[in-house]
């Protein structure tokens, strides 16, 4: 009887737990589907070609590619340090007093919504670089990283608020990859007489695989993050090196034109663009969980924001 | 022993070193500073008792609130909810009582996979699953994105505290001749139950916030509606369109339902942060 019972318990759980396998298979499948108009007209042309024409039922996807993986570079690029300087300062440097309410607060960033980032960018950022653009002085503009009218709207006030919004995600994670340094490569460090510093380079290059893993998942935040961009970049599909120059990501343009999108060719685009975030996002993950994995037997905690403390109960 | 120039610039660099991590921190509280700052400028003088009790009103006209969208926010979490609670506990039920299996391998790593899946992507989902072939926009639509974007979040927690559990007490409900199922629902759930609870507010917090896969779910609503077969309005939908309008009063109004926003969420931050230092001392205390 109970062995009966223990069964069909473990069938049950198992059921309900592959649904969430199912939804995954879902949303690949739906995606799929959803653009199978425009991946059989356009081919690969589409991610070739830069001409976003709706009317004319004309759809490449170049511009919206190189604004999320531009916006995301520049993104990391200036997070990176950052998110290393804090993880290093929480988990070898701080004083113990400091630590937990720094902890909070840094992760309290990770909490707050897109669309609250999205307004801040709007009335507060935007404003400040536009000024920031305008004193650029006229030599440096006519080198093409800062050329174009200063705006305020574009890639560096989309990098800049990406910047903030993944810093505590990669911090989190780093901070916990160094506390699982064992203590002992410290100790060896400084009984070789070595100063901070270099005993906290020993710990970082110990966990340089979960440090990248770190920073892999800032990534994969970037390049999905959709509502504070889509309010600061200014949503012109151009391939444009400059700065200043106002540009589209794919998340961007899903949001703004999906409601609108008249025929089916149109949505099927849009949804094919989707269909490549989706698999840049799951390809950038999953290395980051690799490397992750690897270090830490256990995973790291998924999210941080509010979710950490609840894992860092154990 | 002798301190040499190599020494004095090693130990220069290790300080500088030290600095910047500092500065690292500081330079992270700088936006968070200022975005309260500004949240709380702009939005507080407009946050009238009228804000959460009035329509919306016309252009031109000033005050109203966003009675509606705050509703609308409440039932697309308790939508979403109802939706990941169940499904995301029982799931993490089976991941952690069948550690090594297969499928829960699969499980575990579907789960990861959907919780870096893009939110405006689970948007295209819930479009295509709850929103086409009714060819309406649905508060249930909108229920399904946020739903589909907790449930890993809820999984992961709930596993991740039903191991905390001691063994000891599973040995006990077997060995008083429970089934496995019965050990589970009577024993091991409850003593992980504070805890996930407490996951589950964590994450009902993160999507409360969300707006990108409501955009063609959920969509908005002008006026008031609680109905689940029509397009609701949300807090976070209302300020993006408010945001994006050009209206002095429209902005005013955005800053009100961000303070809104924010509060909320920090006062779920705060109060997860307190269960689970309660929850540190009871363990630290029963095992």
């Amino acid at each position: 009887m109970s062995k009966h019972d223990d069964k069909l318990f473990r069938l049950v759980t198992a059921i309900v737990a592959a649904s969430v396998l199912l939804v995954v298979v879902g949303i690949a499948a739906t995606l799929i589907q959803g653009s199978w108009l425009s991946l059989r007209q356009f081919g690969f042309s589409f991610w070739r070609t830069r001409t976003w024409d709706p009317v004319a039922g004309q759809f490449g996807a170049l511009p919206f590619i190189w604004g999320t993986l531009y916006s995301s570079l520049l993104a990391l690029l200036l997070s990176t340090p950052v998110a290393l300087g804090i993880a290093v300062f929480l988990a070898e440097l701080s004083p113990r007093l400091l630590r937990q309410p720094l902890i909070f607060l840094t992760e309290l960033l990770a909490a707050i919504p897109s669309i609250v980032y999205g307004l801040w960018g709007i009335f507060v950022l935007v404003p400040v670089v536009r000024s920031l653009e305008a004193a650029t002085p006229e030599w440096l503009r006519r080198v093409p990283l800062f050329s174009g009218p200063p705006l305020g709207v574009g890639m560096l006030a989309a990098a800049l608020i990406l910047a903030v919004m993944i810093t505590p995600f990669s911090a989190a994670v780093a901070r916990e990859i160094l506390r699982a340094v064992p203590t002992s490569q410290r100790e060896a460090a400084y009984a070789l007489g070595a100063t901070r510093w270099e005993a906290i380079r020993l710990a970082l290059y110990y966990g340089r695989t979960g440090i990248i893993g770190a920073v892999m998942l800032g990534l994969g935040r970037a390049l999905g993050e959709t509502i504070a961009v889509t309010m600061v970049i200014g949503n012109n599909p151009q391939v444009s090196a400059s700065l200043f120059a106002p540009q589209y990501t794919m998340a961007a343009v899903i949001a703004n034109e999906f409601t609108e999108a008249a025929d089916d060719l149109y949505l099927h685009a849009l949804v094919e663009i989707g269909l490549v975030l989706f698999l840049i996002t799951i390809v950038v993950n999953a290395l980051s969980r690799l490397l992750l994995w690897r270090v830490a037997d256990k995973p790291v905690a998924v999210a941080p924001s509010a979710a950490a403390p609840v894992a860092a109960a154990a | 022993m002798k301190t040499t120039a190599y020494d004095l610039r090693r130990r220069a660099t290790s300080r500088a070193v030290e600095i910047f991590c500092a500065a690292s921190v500081v330079l992270a509280l700088v936006p968070l500073g200022l975005i309260l700052f500004f949240v709380v400028r702009q939005g507080l003088p407009a946050l009238r008792p009228a804000f959460f009790t009035q329509m919306p009103k016309p252009v031109g006209e000033p005050g109203g609130g966003m009675a509606n969208a705050m509703v609308g926010t409440l039932i697309l979490l308790g939508l979403a909810a109802a939706l990941a609670v169940p499904v995301g506990i029982v799931s993490g039920v089976f991941l952690s009582e069948y550690k090594g299996s297969r499928i829960g391998s699969a499980v575990r790593f579907a789960a990861d996979v959907l919780n870096g899946v893009p939110s405006i992507v689970i948007g295209i989902f819930a479009y295509t699953v709850a929103v086409l072939p009714f060819q309406r926009f649905t508060a249930l639509a909108g229920g399904l994105a946020l739903g589909v974007m907790m449930l890993p979040l809820i999984v992961r927690t709930t596993e991740e505290l039903l191991r905390l559990v001691p063994e000891s007490f599973r040995e006990g409900a077997l060995a008083l001749g429970a089934t496995r199922s019965r050990a589970v629902w009577t024993v091991i759930l409850p003593a992980a139950l504070p805890g996930i609870l407490t996951g589950v507010l964590v994450a009902l917090a993160r999507v409360a916030g969300e707006t990108a896969p409501l955009l063609f779910t959920s969509l908005n609503n002008r006026f008031w509606s609680t109905r689940l077969d029509q397009p609701i309005a949300s807090l976070t939908v209302q300020v993006y369109t408010y945001a994006n309008s050009p209206y002095d009063d429209w902005h005013r109004q955005a800053w009100a339902g961000a303070t809104v926003l924010i509060a909320s969420v920090l006062t779920f931050s705060l109060l997860a942060r307190f269960v689970t230092r309660r929850l540190e001392r009871m363990h630290r205390g029963t095992v």
